[in-house]
């Protein structure tokens, strides 16, 4: 292995070296099995330090030794130090992780339930779909039905987003089941629903207006610890059942002839897939507003570093949506000093590139 | 373990594909061929078996009826490959024959998967990612997928489509060799007929959703079932080592 390219070589070629070819292919396979397992421990790794450098950036200067101190004893610091760490830091640090994990989940699955790279909760309209109902939910007023405006927005988003997956699945179902038409399907949705948004923006009243765009941008301003809490525990069912389902999942991913001749109903596991990601999706952005990207690229890199076993695709691209918007939520609070930037523009500007370039590492090594 | 199949019939709506597909009790250790000509509706018979589509009629193994069978048994009983290649993508070639191996776990398991990549001379593609895998590569893992777990029953759609003739000749021996030694029955669909007559013992050849001969090769296989199937002209010759060949002379 060549040194100068030591961390990139590492990245992409962990399947190439085999430890000792006379050993037995077991043995052989848990070599891989232990490489996968460091990658995942320096992604976990990775995420507590992106999370404490995350808590530690901000206008207000706290020295790590107040956080951790502010983190573990809140009395010992001054009100408003525990104000900023528990109330804004905190809320805003882990919101980023849970969002960017559920991201990362929801797209790991759907790209392996429509045998598609380039399917996401948001190529195929489900993102859309919450943005949708969360606007609903912001220019209708709902609360004379007696519904938390907390929850009225989750509540309608997820709906939305749930019944956008129903509808493709459907629609899929009747063409035959065929990946083609559900990703053109759910592109045209897509599209429907950003124009049924824009009818709702031309509508809105200027201070409703302003909180449909807000969330179009996607910011963790409004992240508290309870929206964190239930974002958390959506991520974690979610995240289960999906461990559960990994070997179904592995097994489709041969091919849908191959899983049906396994006894696995690929229909059901789909609709079942589908249903969990419109779940995950929808309960993370209803707090948080559209964050595009990471639900397409995290996948993405974990399938590059790893493979595509699911029991270690998922908890990878799970990681790496973790890992990336606890970076891009860094890199929203250091881009212009005094200003934090609505964090779903900086996944795009920032994540983009750095996407690309992986990529066109990736082609340059494994020439397909 | 036998096979019985009564009166098997499939259709896809109102369109009959398949129908009054009937044979003698099939004998364990049987390797069965199914030829015929694109559309006969070999495909279909395949996974209305393999309990992809649904089938008309009777198919028992062992008196067990195919379509009643629980997903555990059909995993125990059945190894169906299809005609379709695995996929190009990142899982490794082992990880894809684990996979189909952890289905119906078996005692020694880690043995059974390094004992099929050896038959099928593959050990040196185990940890390599499928997208790095040629055709002929995917297809013998596909093949494996099957073999590891020892069915009782092989529904081999095309297994050898995508080999040169060396692994062709390979595969079609491990093929044998596994039924012959686990008392199974596969059925293998198949377009080189040739290949086809020199390893099965008996042929199943259909016509337009029906059987139009079935028994040995030397039985079944006349100049007018071939211009009737395939609408060739040929005769059937035997070589030096005592096979059957069929040489074409034009099509009809």
């Amino acid at each position: 292995m060549n040194k100068k390219n030591w961390p990139l070589s590492l990245l992409f070629q962990p399947f190439k070296k085999s430890p000792n070819p006379s050993d037995s292919l077991a043995n052989q396979y848990r070599h891989h099995v232990g490489t996968r397992m460091l990658f995942l421990t320096l992604l976990a790794v990775s995420i507590v330090v992106a999370l404490l450098y995350d808590l530690s950036t901000g206008p207000s200067s706290l020295s790590y030794v107040d956080l951790i101190k502010g983190v573990l004893s809140p009395n010992s610091l001054p009100m408003s130090q525990q104000v900023i760490i528990w109330d804004i830091r905190l809320p805003y640090a882990l919101m980023a992780i849970l969002v960017g994990a559920s991201l990362g989940l929801a797209g790991a699955e759907m790209q392996t339930a429509l045998n598609n790279p380039l399917a996401s909760p948001f190529t195929l309209g489900v993102g859309s779909a919450a943005t949708f109902g969360a606007s609903l939910a912001i220019v209708f007023d709902f609360s004379d039905y007696g519904i938390n405006q907390t929850y009225l927005l989750p509540i309608f988003a997820f709906s939305l987003a749930c019944l956008t997956s129903l509808i493709i699945l459907g629609v899929a179902n009747s063409l035959g089941g065929s990946i083609q038409s559900v990703l053109l399907f759910g592109i045209a949705l897509m599209f429907g629903l950003n124009a049924m948004v824009g009818v709702i923006q031309f509508i809105a009243e200027e201070g409703e207006l302003q909180q449909i765009v807000f969330w179009t941008m996607g910011s963790l301003a409004r992240a508290d610890l309870e929206k964190a809490a239930i974002v958390s525990l959506v991520l974690l069912f979610c995240f289960v059942i999906s461990l559960r389902h990994s070997w179904s999942m592995t097994i489709l991913r041969s091919g849908e002839e191959q899983a049906q001749s396994m006894g696995i109903n690929v229909k059901r596991l789909r609709l079942t897939t589908l249903i969990r990601v419109s779940l995950v999706t929808a309960v993370a952005l209803a707090f948080v507003g559209e964050i595009g990207f990471i639900g397409l690229v995290a996948p993405h890199i974990a399938r590059m570093i790893i493979g595509e076993s699911h029991r270690f695709f998922i908890i990878a691209s799970t990681l790496c949506g973790a890992l990336l918007l606890s970076l891009a939520s860094i890199v929203s609070k250091g881009f212009i000093p005094g200003l934090v930037l609505p964090i779903g523009m900086v996944t795009a500007l920032v994540g983009i590139p750095f996407f690309i370039a992986l990529i066109y590492q990736h082609q340059k090594r494994n020439p397909i | 373990m036998s096979l019985e199949l009564n009166n098997i019939g499939v259709a896809y709506g109102t369109k009959q594909i398949l129908s009054n597909i009937t044979t003698d009790t099939i004998k364990p250790g049987s390797l069965i061929a199914l030829l015929g000509q694109n559309g006969a509706g070999k495909s279909t018979f395949v996974k209305s078996l393999a309990g992809l589509i649904p089938y008309q009629g009777k198919a028992c193994l062992e008196g067990m009826e195919l379509a009643k069978m629980h997903q555990r048994e059909r995993l125990k009983n059945i190894g169906y490959v299809p005609q379709t290649l695995p996929q190009s993508n990142s899982l490794l070639a082992y990880e894809v024959i684990k996979s189909a191996a952890s289905a119906f776990p078996q005692h020694n398991q880690e043995k059974v998967i390094e004992e099929v990549f050896e038959r099928l001379n593959i050990a040196h593609l185990a940890l390599y990612p499928m997208h790095k895998l040629s055709g002929g590569q995917r297809q013998m893992i596909s093949l494996a997928q099957a073999l590891v777990r020892h069915p009782k029953l092989y529904l081999l759609d095309e297994p050898t489509s995508a080999l040169d003739l060396n692994w062709q000749m390979q595969v079609l021996n491990t093929i044998r060799e596994e039924v012959k030694s686990h008392n199974a029955i596969a059925l293998l669909i198949s377009h080189d007929i040739n290949l086809a007559l020199r390893y099965c013992d008996q042929v199943i050849l259909l016509h337009q959703g029906n059987i139009l001969s079935i028994g040995t090769p030397k039985n079944s296989l006349t100049t007018e079932h071939l211009a009737q199937a395939y609408k060739v002209e040929a005769r059937i010759e035997t070589c030096s080592q005592g096979h059957p060949i069929v040489l074409v002379d034009r099509p009809i």
